[in-house]
């Protein structure tokens, strides 16, 4: 933000700490705009080798993950189960950028992310990542397309492309007549397809869902799964963390995590 | 994030929490107005003492009866009878012995009872010299003002101010009328301009007459020739000083008195008397201006309570908009720009309070505000400051919030 002057997508960023120069641009990932597959690249999306995560609380350690390696290849829409203790918020975090492993590797499209500082992650958050959450975690003072352009502000889009593409992201969840109306006059279902349209606006890398279903109801839980199915046929990465079994089924792939540890680390294929 | 949506993503903030933000904008508000306000009336009083000391007339000298207090404690000089003379007066008017002295006029003062007809007024007789006029800037707006011939020939007549001929005449023309003093008539010979002072009666309730008619037929006694106070006019600003040195000269040499400190008078100049009165009003108001900051401080510390209950209760927004992309630098600013927002907004307000308060106040107690545009200004600008200033810690600890923990709460 050396630069607080108005900038489109393809902002300078040069002046400041930032994403190594191939990283930069409006796509960092390799990856396709949605709802067009053409080329593959053979970096995987998510890399972990060997990952651990130990918190300190005075003297007390404690594992929260133990030695995971996972491979998570560009179009794969993975589930990550487990009960709840078994480390896998801890591993939504680390997959999500928002903490670092204490050690091991983990590269996100082929970057060490272990080397970046607080800026930079935030960039890569806001550009390879598109977060779903349990709370939906919308803000209420916004209109639903304020909500999904939120991603755009923090990525320097200029104003008139922002709103476009936030209404182009909630025609996408079937919500573009809902676009001016606030969070608390949505139904919880439409509160978490505004959250999708949130996470695919900036065409992130990969879509991260945490227990995107746990405070919907059924039929609500198959509109925001059926989204994500969609979404997965147009080429997106998808991991999703849940606890439901039936919904962990949706996936190609499931991983379980127990005593943070992936229990079954061979892929096993679910069958969607 | 630029600017422009910095200040969107704070205003909307503001807006949101409406009650929170007035209530810490008023904090703020009652700051700035009371500053706003005591600098507005240290100013009215100064202009005020300002005024009445210019009524005096121009580049004047006051000759007082009385020197300072002595090292011993023993104030000299200054007693029943006066030690000031007609004849310290015509050594004054000597123009070769002090050429920078334009004129001088005596003043012997006391109170009487002023009878037309069934009619009575008290006011302030004062005996004087036709050069009075002319020291004391005055005009008469009828008839005509007291001459030499007048005091030669112990001619029985008397000019009046304006506020004493509507007492006696009402709508009368007090020309040409005759009024009684200790049962000697006079005959009024002329009114004297309105002076529009803010101590209006002292300059426009008087009653003027000769010194010889006052000396002879009104008060007599021995000390006939003293006199209470002698007005001096220096011949322009520039030479005020040198008059000022002649006058003591002279009178030490007429008193007969060799050591400057044992002086029986004291002489004050215009300047002397202002900075005397504006010091005293400076302590007031920088004791009032002193308050109105304690109470601006207390207004900022409000601001920086709010900020950070705000923090804590949008704390999962913090937590999101960082997973989202927002740098730390990012939400350090918009928590620092949603400050000095309400530090504006209530540095406006307070500010526009003072002017009405201004406008109001002089309605109910006898002072006078002045405001200036520029203390207006720096006022909004403090009001800023002080948002921004406690603004930097919450922001600070919202910035350094871990986005996890942030999300994590509840």
């Amino acid at each position: 933000m050396a630069a607080p002057r108005d900038a489109s997508h393809t902002t300078d960023e040069s002046a400041e700490r930032s994403l190594p120069a191939d990283s930069l641009g409006p796509r960092p990932f390799p990856v396709e705009p949605p709802y067009d597959q053409s080329t593959r690249d053979p970096v995987p999306v998510l890399e972990l080798l060997d990952v651990s995560k130990i918190y300190r609380t005075g003297e007390i350690e404690v594992a929260a993950l133990r030695n995971v390696s996972l491979r998570i290849e560009e179009n794969e829409f993975v589930a990550i189960t487990g009960p709840s203790g078994s480390g896998k918020s801890t591993l939504m975090h680390i997959l999500g950028c928002l903490d670092v492993p204490s050690s091991g590797v983990f590269r996100l499209a082929g970057h060490d992310v272990q080397t970046f500082d607080e800026n930079q992650l935030a960039d890569v958050r806001n550009r390879f990542i598109g977060f779903v959450f349990q709370q939906f975690n919308l803000l209420a003072y916004l209109s639903a397309w304020r909500n999904v352009e939120l991603p755009l502000v923090y990525a320097k889009v200029r104003p008139a492309e922002r709103k476009a593409r936030a209404l182009a992201a909630l025609d996408v969840v079937g919500l573009a007549d809902r676009a001016q109306h606030k969070p608390g006059e949505l139904s919880g279902g439409q509160q978490q397809r505004v959250a999708v349209a949130r996470a695919l606006v900036t065409e992130p890398g990969m879509i991260l869902a945490d227990e995107p279903t746990g405070n919907l109801d059924s039929t609500a839980t198959a509109d925001v799964l059926a989204l994500l199915d969609e979404l997965h046929r147009a080429g997106r990465t998808i991991v999703l963390i849940t606890h439901e079994h039936d919904v962990a089924a949706r996936a190609q792939r499931t991983v379980m995590i127990r005593d943070g540890g992936v229990f079954v680390p061979t892929a096993a294929a679910v069958g969607a | 994030m630029n600017w422009r949506d910095t200040f969107r993503t704070a205003g909307d903030a503001v807006r949101t929490h409406r009650l929170r933000s007035a209530l810490t904008m008023l904090g703020i508000m009652i700051g700035i107005s009371a500053v706003v306000l005591t600098v507005g009336l240290g100013q009215g009083a100064r202009s005020k003492v300002q005024e009445s000391i210019n009524a005096l007339g121009t580049n004047l000298l006051v000759v007082s009866p009385g020197s300072t207090t002595s090292s011993t404690g023993v104030r000299g000089g200054f007693g029943s009878a006066s030690t000031l003379t007609l004849e310290d007066a015509a050594a004054l008017s000597n123009r070769d012995a002090a050429p920078d002295i334009q004129a001088v006029a005596t003043e012997t003062t006391s109170n009487v009872q002023v009878d037309y007809g069934t009619t009575n007024w008290t006011t302030t007789l004062t005996a004087t010299s036709a050069t009075w006029q002319e020291v004391r800037s005055r005009e008469v707006t009828a008839g005509r003002f007291l001459t030499a011939a007048d005091d030669a020939g112990i001619a029985p007549v008397v000019v009046i101010g304006p506020a004493t001929a509507t007492e006696l005449f009402a709508t009368l023309d007090p020309i040409g009328q005759t009024v009684t003093v200790n049962n000697v008539s006079l005959k009024v010979i002329g009114v004297l301009d309105e002076l529009s002072s803010s101590d209006s009666t002292r300059n426009n309730d008087v009653a003027l007459v000769p010194q010889s008619t006052y000396s002879q037929l009104l008060v007599g006694g021995a000390s006939r020739d003293s006199v209470s106070s002698i007005y001096i006019k220096a011949t322009g600003s520039g030479t005020l000083s040198a008059a000022y040195q002649e006058a003591d000269a002279l009178l030490l040499n007429t008193h007969g008195i060799t050591t400057a400190t044992s002086a029986d008078f004291s002489i004050a100049t215009q300047a002397s008397l202002l900075s005397t009165a504006n010091s005293v009003n400076d302590t007031l108001t920088v004791m009032l201006a002193g308050i109105a900051v304690i109470s601006l401080l207390v207004g900022g510390i409000g601001v920086m309570n709010i900020m950070l209950v705000s923090v804590t209760e949008r704390i999962r927004e913090i937590g999101l908009r960082k997973a989202l992309g927002g740098r730390p630098r990012l939400i350090r600013r918009q928590f620092l720009v949603e400050a000095s927002i309400l530090g504006l907004a209530g540095g406006v307000l307070g500010v526009a309070v003072g002017f009405a308060g201004a406008a109001i106040l002089p309605h109910i107690s006898d002072s006078r505000v002045i405001l200036s545009t520029s203390a207006s200004i720096g006022a909004i600008a403090m009001a800023m400051a002080i948002g921004i200033v406690f603004g930097v810690y919450p922001a600070s600890r919202a910035a350094r919030l871990a986005p996890i923990d942030a999300l994590r709460s509840e």
